[in-house]
């Protein structure tokens, strides 16, 4: 890699990488993310190399491990170029297949490729699949492209180009294309990127720091992962961009130490970028100077709280301070600080590259641009999604994300992570953007979007997210450390069947305070899923409260177990139960002592005669 | 430059930069607050010295210690929903310490009954976590003391949960405790705090205790004082000169 | 049972840990924590004494620290760590059966290790892996998808490993 001191450099070497590359030329590739790693695609790649090598077609198709496609649920995934044809769910085994069949011989293993469940249909190509035709792929765009680890793969597919670009606009107008894109932190509440940038750069003090906040802390949400997992030196070029115009020569980028892979990519990334002279000295003979360090976090929710990841980042515990001042007046070592999200931060480049105008085309008037969700939970397509902001509910729900599994009704999707809520049915049709969302009671939050269904119990989720906050709480404050306590205890009552209408308004008051009263957003907002619960939820809280019935069949307080005639006799049941409740001999119907049945669900799970019946 | 800031309608001066609780204060208005001390940086832990903010961008219920005083501000110190939050608060600080009687007394003033249940005790018995302790005994030099944990294990005490390295034994964070709850005694020979008992030095003339032996150390250290500082206590110091005194003038 | 002693810490690997970082930094203290508990696991009380030594700091405010982020332990874990994932995809996809059985499995709490230190039982809040919930990692490994029925030769599995 050589070290570029000039755009001219930088084109020509770009021009040289993309002249080895034809459009059209063959490769395989493995995708390589956190959710495909899991179902084992780093398995794939050895035995791609040997049927390849086994083949003779070693050296004339390339083989390629990528970043994450989205597309979760199905993989591991592996893509052939350039017919852009997806094999699905691929084991070692299938490997000698797909290179005899489709490498070697052109023709389509029908077996691997994407069916629809509902309508039995197969999917050659990636962009006809339902998951992906709905969607505009902008900041996810190049992840199935490039190897994460190959800066010639970001500069081939047009890397840098941007911050060429940037550097020839000046900090001013890059700053105004930034504003005139109406791009909106895609991290939490949706503040003016523009805007934040422009009080930064006017802060008194010329030794400006920019963050990138990588502590994606939103169970549920995964995209900055991804991106930084699949296509890192994008954020990179995102905050050499926004550093210009800033005017801050120091970089942070907190990242989650639950992240391992991210943060072996992102290291990689920021030493390759250094080496190729894109981070700094003199970048490109701009005279601007610009460098980074990678933080790691401790595992702490808060923390994705601006000035607790500044406490954070100086090695203290991450408790928010009271604001003002701001962290762009007096942020990181009382620098002024400049935080924005990864996906933020990754917009970036497109919007000086192709223009604000593109840009502002994408999306609402307000709400501009793309975003990208996880959907997940009970729906079929789970995923990444990257979608226009404006489209519904509904559409990213059911047409993309093909719907409910198991042929179960829709109850609820939950936006926006522990500080955002829950929409019913009645809402599958509002649009989604920022201000929709906060107007309904639920949040865009960083894009975390759980799918549930009517098995699904609300007060259930409603007590998950309180338990969930009341553990990440700093503890700072009274009203959000002991009322989110307390607020998980009435919850419990509710869940356990002590519950009353008592128990109701005591919520009711102590949700006011927690909100009210607490100093950082994570108290503030700590009770929008129990009053979104509350507004949306009413009736199935009332059936626990007054009926003592869980109509979900969640709460294990109000269910029992019971076994129905369906049941053969099998004994699994009876063996598997660990506190051996279950009697029956063999090829007789079992029983369930509901004395020692501690509800674990164990005999519903091993039941192959659909005979363990909840009530 | 004097700043004027306007609380429950009223002209008040400041200083900017000034904690508004303080000013309030200063100015005869009750507000209650239990994480308050001027000589440490405020926290705004206990939520009960709440204000309702009504000038500016960010108006609404806010506290008021850690608030600066900027020119122009307008406040008021008594609403239903300062009132009610207060209430609520001061109903969960209760809960985790039932034996304070400060807390009883502000509890009795305003009318506020727990209905719930206490949290679970993993610290002090009626701590409400106000870390006052943690930073007098930090402002002070020691650093003996720490937050530890976080949201409803959070409690605080010294590393490790062992004899606190740096205690003196200068019982400072006792005397800012606003719940009395860290436990401290003195015999005529020794004090035991944090887990740790240290001796005192006593006054040459009355054979009372001055000063833990270990706070003398640091203190004479710390500020250069002579090594004699501490050999005779307050009072026979003062009898002594006023004895002086009175030789001369006799 | 009784809980095995923990093991005495080489003092000298300490010390080489901190010197990575300038003495008498406290800013480096999260980064030096990560790092001593890259090499022991977890962070034992004789590595925070020198920790707030090195960077001249008091030792309760390295014990604040260290105790504030849910990623540092304070006492030796298991030859092996089971991790269940409580994100919320995991949740609605039944996470919490599969801690329940893990708890009476293992006999131990989650956060917990068994005496004999084999395993230790963890939570964590998501680690982004949703379409594979509900999840289980164990040592470092993820494990998607996974049923009540499935666990219990998982389980087995690393406990026999560990014995042999």
């Amino acid at each position: 890699m050589p070290r570029f001191s000039s755009e001219k450099d930088l084109e020509s070497y770009r021009h040289k990488v993309a002249a080895g590359r034809a459009p059209d030329r063959r490769a395989v590739a493995v995708c390589a993310g956190t959710g495909c790693k899991a179902f084992g695609s780093a398995k794939l790649l050895p035995v791609f190399e040997a049927e390849l090598a086994k083949a003779s077609l070693k050296g004339k198709i390339e083989l390629r491990a990528t970043g994450c496609h989205g597309f979760c649920e199905r993989g591991p995934l592996v893509l052939i170029f350039p017919a852009g044809r997806l094999y699905t769910k691929v084991k070692p085994e299938d490997v000698p297949e797909i290179v005899r069949e489709d490498l070697a011989g052109g023709r389509v293993v029908e077996r691997l490729l994407y069916r629809d469940p509902v309508s039995g249909k197969a999917y050659e190509k990636e962009e006809d699949i339902p998951f992906y035709m709905h969607q505009q792929r902008l900041v996810l765009k190049n992840n199935g492209l490039l190897d994460p680890a190959s800066l010639d793969d970001y500069l081939a597919l047009g890397g840098y180009r941007a911050l060429a670009k940037a550097f020839a606009m000046g900090p001013e107008k890059v700053l105004e294309e930034v504003k005139k894109s109406g791009l909106r932190g895609r991290g939490g509440a949706g503040f003016w990127t523009g805007r934040k940038w422009e009080i930064c750069r006017a802060a008194p003090g010329p030794d400006k720091v920019i963050i990138c906040n990588a502590d994606e802390g939103d169970p549920g949400a995964f995209m900055d992962r991804s991106v930084i997992e699949g296509n890192p030196h994008s954020v990179l070029e995102g905050m050499l961009i926004g550093a210009f115009a800033i005017g801050a020569s120091t970089g942070c980028v907190y990242i989650r130490q639950e992240y391992p892979l991210a943060v072996e990519r992102l290291g990689r990334a920021v030493a390759a970028a250094r080496e190729a002279g894109l981070l700094g000295e003199n970048i490109l003979g701009s005279g601007f100077a610009f460098d980074l360090r990678i933080y790691r976090g401790g595992g702490a929710f808060v923390c994705g709280e601006e000035s607790a990841m500044i406490a954070s980042i100086e090695g203290r515990r991450g408790v928010p301070r009271r604001r003002p001042p701001y962290p762009a007046q007096s942020g990181l070592w009382g620098r002024p600080t400049n935080i924005n999200n990864v996906e933020t931060w990754a917009n970036v480049p497109w919007i000086i590259d192709r223009g604000a105008d593109w840009y502002r085309a994408i999306g609402t008037e307000k709400s501009t641009g793309t975003k990208i969700f996880s959907l997940v939970g009970k729906v079929n397509n789970t995923g990444l999604v990257e979608v226009p902001m404006g489209i519904s509910l509904r559409q990213i729900v059911f047409d993309i994300g093909g719907g409910i599994p198991g042929g179960k009704k829709f109850k609820a999707v939950q936006t926006g992570g522990p500080s955002g809520g829950c929409l019913p049915a009645s809402k599958l049709d509002i649009p989604v953007d920022f201000d929709t969302l906060v107007r309904e009671g639920a949040m865009m939050g960083s894009g975390g979007m759980i799918v549930m269904d009517e098995s699904t119990c609300m007060v259930d989720v409603a007590r998950y997210f309180l338990n969930f906050l009341k553990f990440e709480s700093c503890g700072n404050c009274t009203s959000c450390r002991d009322g989110l306590y307390q607020l998980h205890r009435l919850f419990t009552d509710i869940a356990e069947g002590r519950g009353s209408e008592h128990t109701l308004e005591l919520v009711e008051e102590l949700a006011r305070t927690v909100k009210a009263t607490s100093l950082c957003a994570l108290g503030s907002t700590a009770v929008n899923p129990v009053e979104s619960t509350l507004k949306y939820f009413r009736e199935e809280i009332l059936a626990h409260v007054r009926d003592r019935r869980c109509p979900a069949k969640v709460c294990k307080a109000l269910i029992t177990y019971t076994i129905n005639d369906k049941c053969n006799g099998c004994t699994l049941c009876a063996k598997r139960c660990p506190q051996q409740a279950i009697t029956g001999t063999v090829k007789k119907l079992h029983v369930i002592d509901q004395k020692k049945c501690i509800k674990c669900g164990i005999c519903l799970d091993v039941c192959k005669q659909d005979a363990v019946w909840v009530e | 430059m004097a700043i004027r800031i306007f609380i429950d309608e009223q002209e008040v001066k400041a200083e900017p930069g000034e904690s508004v609780l303080m000013v309030a204060r200063r100015a005869g208005f009750d507000i209650p607050a239990l994480c308050y001390h001027e000589a440490v940086e405020s926290i705004g832990a206990c939520r009960l010295c709440l204000v309702e903010v009504r000038s500016g961008a960010r108006p609404g219920i806010s506290t008021s210690c850690n608030m600066k005083a900027e020119d122009g501000l307008r406040i008021s110190t008594d609403s239903p929903e300062i009132r009610r939050d207060r209430a609520t608060n001061l109903e969960l600080l209760l809960l985790r310490a039932p034996g304070s009687p400060v807390l009883r007394e502000l509890a009795a003033r305003w009318g506020v009954r727990p209905r719930l249940q206490p949290p679970p005790d993993a610290g002090i018995a009626n701590c409400i976590l106000c870390e006052l302790c943690v930073r007098v005994c930090a402002a002070l030099g020691h650093n003996a003391l720490a937050a530890v944990g976080r949201g409803e294990k959070k409690r605080v005490g010294p590393a490790f949960g062992k004899p606190a390295e740096g205690c003196v034994g200068c019982g400072a964070c006792l005397s800012v405790c606003p719940t009395r709850c860290i436990v401290m005694k003195d015999t005529p020979a020794a004090r035991t705090i944090w887990g740790q008992s240290f001796e005192f030095h006593r006054c040459q003339v009355c054979g009372q205790p001055v000063i833990t032996e270990k706070h003398r150390a640091f203190a004479i250290a710390k500020r250069g004082l002579p090594e004699d500082y501490y050999d005779v206590c307050e009072p026979c110091k003062q009898s002594q000169a006023s004895q002086r005194f009175a030789s001369v003038v006799w | 049972m009784t809980p095995a002693a923990a093991p005495a810490v080489d003092t000298a690997k300490v010390k080489e840990i901190l010197s990575r970082h300038p003495a008498g930094d406290a800013g480096a203290l999260v980064n030096v924590l990560h790092d001593l508990q890259a090499e022991f696991r977890y962070l034992p009380e004789e590595a925070l004494k020198l920790a707030a030594e090195h960077l001249q700091i008091s030792q309760a405010q390295v014990f604040g620290v260290a105790t504030f982020y849910e990623g540092f332990h304070l006492k030796p874990r298991g030859k092996h760590v089971c991790t269940v994932c409580m994100g919320t995809a995991c949740h609605v996809r039944g996470a919490p059966k599969l801690l329940d059985q893990l708890e009476r499995d293992l006999k131990v709490r989650a956060g917990g290790t068994t005496p004999d230190l084999s395993v230790t039982l963890e939570t964590v809040n998501c680690v982004g892996a949703c379409a594979l919930g509900p999840l289980l990692i164990v040592d470092g490994e993820y494990h998607g998808n996974m049923t009540t029925g499935r666990l219990p030769k998982l389980v087995d599995s690393v406990l026999k490993e560990g014995k042999s």
